[in-house]
């Protein structure tokens, strides 16, 4: 029972090691030039982060002599102001043509309304769908606030009023996140990567299987070797698992050493990413291998040339991917139902781990056998799939 | 020995074949002859197990090809339509592939391939990866490949398709041997010239039944006509479809087929 299954296999892992096509996206492109491009734009998104803030808050100031102790307070606050001279329009219009991104016009009547303690107006200009000042304008708010509060407490205390009464609540952030948790706010989308590449390393061995070789004509001659039709489809889906073990356990790694280059450390984040959780992600990924390969090897039968089974598979690719998209969009946690959720649970399984959280051993459970028996079922289909004539084509 | 009972087979609402029955002895070269789209793929796929048929039984050796397929498959070796092979692997890896998928032992198997690779000539590319191989070097990988398993009987679907003469003289000199050996062979060839010059018995099938059979000769007396292309023209009701020889073999198997295989 097992040697044909064994011959199919060791044939097709051989063969595919001389595809040139297969070799460049099971073991090259998807593995490798992925995790180089995830640490590529992680850095310089790091990288782009640390230097705005640390920039000072530029605003443009038209008449600034009328609130000269505001601006002694923006500028003691690390304000850098830009003394100019435009009405409405031309703030607008300053900040349309990206002169400036921070106008504030102070007011005819700013100074004498202040000191008549009534509401003083200032203009503050900006424009809200530009996303490079969002620090800055909130910054200049919370300024022009806390001048507000200043203001207002002087304003009790000279009527004999403790000014504390203005300040009925005090609100003080406790923040619990580990730099490791903080850390997989960027990593998010690190397990679905990992489990797209995956799947690539085996589309086309799985393509190969089915509409490749009816379409080279040697799917005949192969059907009249005294085999079970079964055992061929299995030996191929058996490869197709061997190229894509191959392609996750060199992305895994891959990942693991291009995030070290990586500078999280400067905010105080870890990347939980060592060896020995690089070799647990990649067991912990192994059960939805068979799943993989039966479900793009049933997709495949149904096609008629390599080229619809290229297409197809293009958004097969997508359907284990899809619960990871809900998760992140819902902000599922893992429960016993969701973790009986192929793809979806080794979604779970990595977030933790790169999270450095306890993993339970019953979800873990759980996810290897739920995914292990869904997989079991796709490869019974995927046999009975060769046993029809119409495989022929 | 093959034998056909009564087979009939329909695709969707076609049917390619309606009722065929036909005898091929050992150590006789068996021709099946017929128009494109006549039924000579279909019966030969129903015969070498690829396709079940609606009626009819097809005998191996006296084994059922429909209800013991696998011992049937190991009675046969199979030339199939277009002789794909693997491009990636080398012709001799092509044949031990198929010599481990029939059980032989890795020795086995290893001489086996030699011993076919001298008989064909294949010598000169047999370590050759397949991928830029000529027609003719694709057929003789795909025979000695169909045969590594030496089987008592051979089928072989339109063999001399895109072959060279070379080639061509090559093939025709292994069914010869393999007839001394006392080998069943049955091809089908919509080549006329071909199938006579060849074939001990004909089966002319058209229009999914079998018109006639019998040896060249017969077929020729049969119909009063002295030319066995006359002879097919009268038995097939028209030319259509049937090639009369051509030097180069490049006969392909063009227009629309009858029945839905091609």
């Amino acid at each position: 029972m097992m040697r044909p299954i064994l011959t199919v296999f060791v044939k097709e892992f051989r063969e595919n090691l001389r595809d040139k096509r297969t070799l460049l996206s099971a073991l090259i492109l998807g593995p490798l030039l992925g995790p180089a491009l995830f640490a590529f734009a992680l850095s310089l998104s790091i990288e782009h982060g640390a230097t705005s803030g640390d920039r000072p808050t530029a605003l443009a100031v038209s008449h600034a002599d009328r609130a000269p102790n505001l601006m002694a307070f923006l500028h003691q606050y690390g304000v850098d102001l830009q003394p100019i001279d435009v009405d409405d329009a031309g703030a607008r219009a300053d900040i349309r043509s990206h002169r400036h991104t921070l106008v504030m016009v102070v007011t005819a009547e700013f100074g004498k309304q202040l000191g008549s303690g009534e509401p003083a107006p200032l203009l503050l200009y900006a424009d809200s769908s530009d996303t490079s000042n969002g620090r800055g304008l909130s910054r200049v708010r919370v300024l022009l606030e806390q001048y507000g509060v200043l203001i207002a407490r002087l304003r009790v205390t000279a009527r004999g009023i403790d000014p504390l009464v203005l300040s009925p609540i005090v609100v003080q952030n406790v923040d619990v996140a580990t730099p490791s948790s903080r850390s997989v706010v960027f990593l998010g989308t690190l397990s679905y990567l990992i489990l797209v590449t995956m799947l690539m390393g085996g589309m086309y061995l799985a393509i190969d299987t089915t509409a490749g070789e009816r379409e080279r004509g040697s799917l005949e001659a192969l059907l009249t070797v005294p085999v079970k039709r079964q055992q061929l489809i299995y030996g191929k889906i058996v490869a197709t698992c061997a190229y894509m073990t191959l392609s996750l356990s060199v992305t895994v790694t891959a990942y693991s050493i291009a995030l070290r280059f990586v500078g999280l450390e400067q905010f105080g984040m870890t990347v939980n990413f060592g060896p020995l959780v690089a070799l647990r992600v990649i067991a912990f990924c192994l059960p939805l291998v068979p799943l993989g390969a039966a479900l793009m090897t049933i997709v495949a039968a149904f096609t008629r040339t390599y080229r619809e089974a290229q297409t197809y598979l293009g958004l097969v690719l997508l359907v284990p991917t899809m619960p990871l998209v809900f998760a992140g969009m819902l902000g599922l946690r893992p429960t016993a139902p969701l973790m009986a959720v192929p793809s979806l649970s080794q979604h779970f399984l990595i977030t933790s781990l790169l999270r450095d959280e306890p993993i339970s051993a019953a979800f873990l459970a759980l996810s290897v056998i739920a995914t292990l028996a869904v997989g079991t079922v796709l490869m019974l289909i995927a046999g009975r799939l060769y046993d029809r004539e119409a495989l022929l084509g | 020995m093959i034998r056909a009972d009564n087979l009939q087979k329909t695709f969707g609402k076609v049917t390619a074949i309606r009722d065929v029955s036909l005898r091929a002895e050992d150590g006789r070269i068996t021709g099946l002859l017929g128009p494109n789209g006549a039924g000579k793929s279909t019966t030969l796929r129903i015969l070498y197990t690829v396709l079940k048929p609606d009626a009819g039984d097809a005998l191996i050796d006296g084994v059922s090809a429909i209800r013991d397929s696998l011992e049937a498959r190991r009675r046969m070796g199979v030339l199939s339509h277009g002789a794909g092979i693997y491009p990636n692997l080398t012709a001799r890896e092509n044949i031990l592939y198929f010599g481990a998928l029939h059980g032989l032992s890795s020795a086995e198997r290893a001489s086996r391939a030699a011993e076919l690779i001298e008989l064909l000539e294949m010598e000169e590319f047999a370590d050759r990866i397949a991928k830029g191989f000529s027609q003719g070097q694709r057929i003789k990988t795909a025979l000695a490949r169909a045969i590594v398993h030496r089987p008592r009987n051979v089928l072989l679907d339109e063999p001399t398709n895109g072959l060279d003469v070379m080639a061509v003289r090559t093939l025709r000199k292994l069914l010869l041997r393999l007839r001394e050996q006392g080998h069943c062979l049955l091809f089908s060839s919509h080549v006329m010239q071909e199938v006579g010059a060849l074939c001990d018995e004909v089966v002319v099938i058209a229009h999914g039944r079998v018109v006639a059979s019998g040896t060249p000769d017969d077929v020729r007396t049969r119909t009063g006509e002295s030319n066995l292309e006359d002879a097919f023209m009268r038995l097939i009701g028209t030319g259509e479809g049937l090639a009369p020889w051509s030097s180069d073999g490049a006969v392909g198997e063009g227009g629309p087929s009858g029945d839905g295989l091609g």
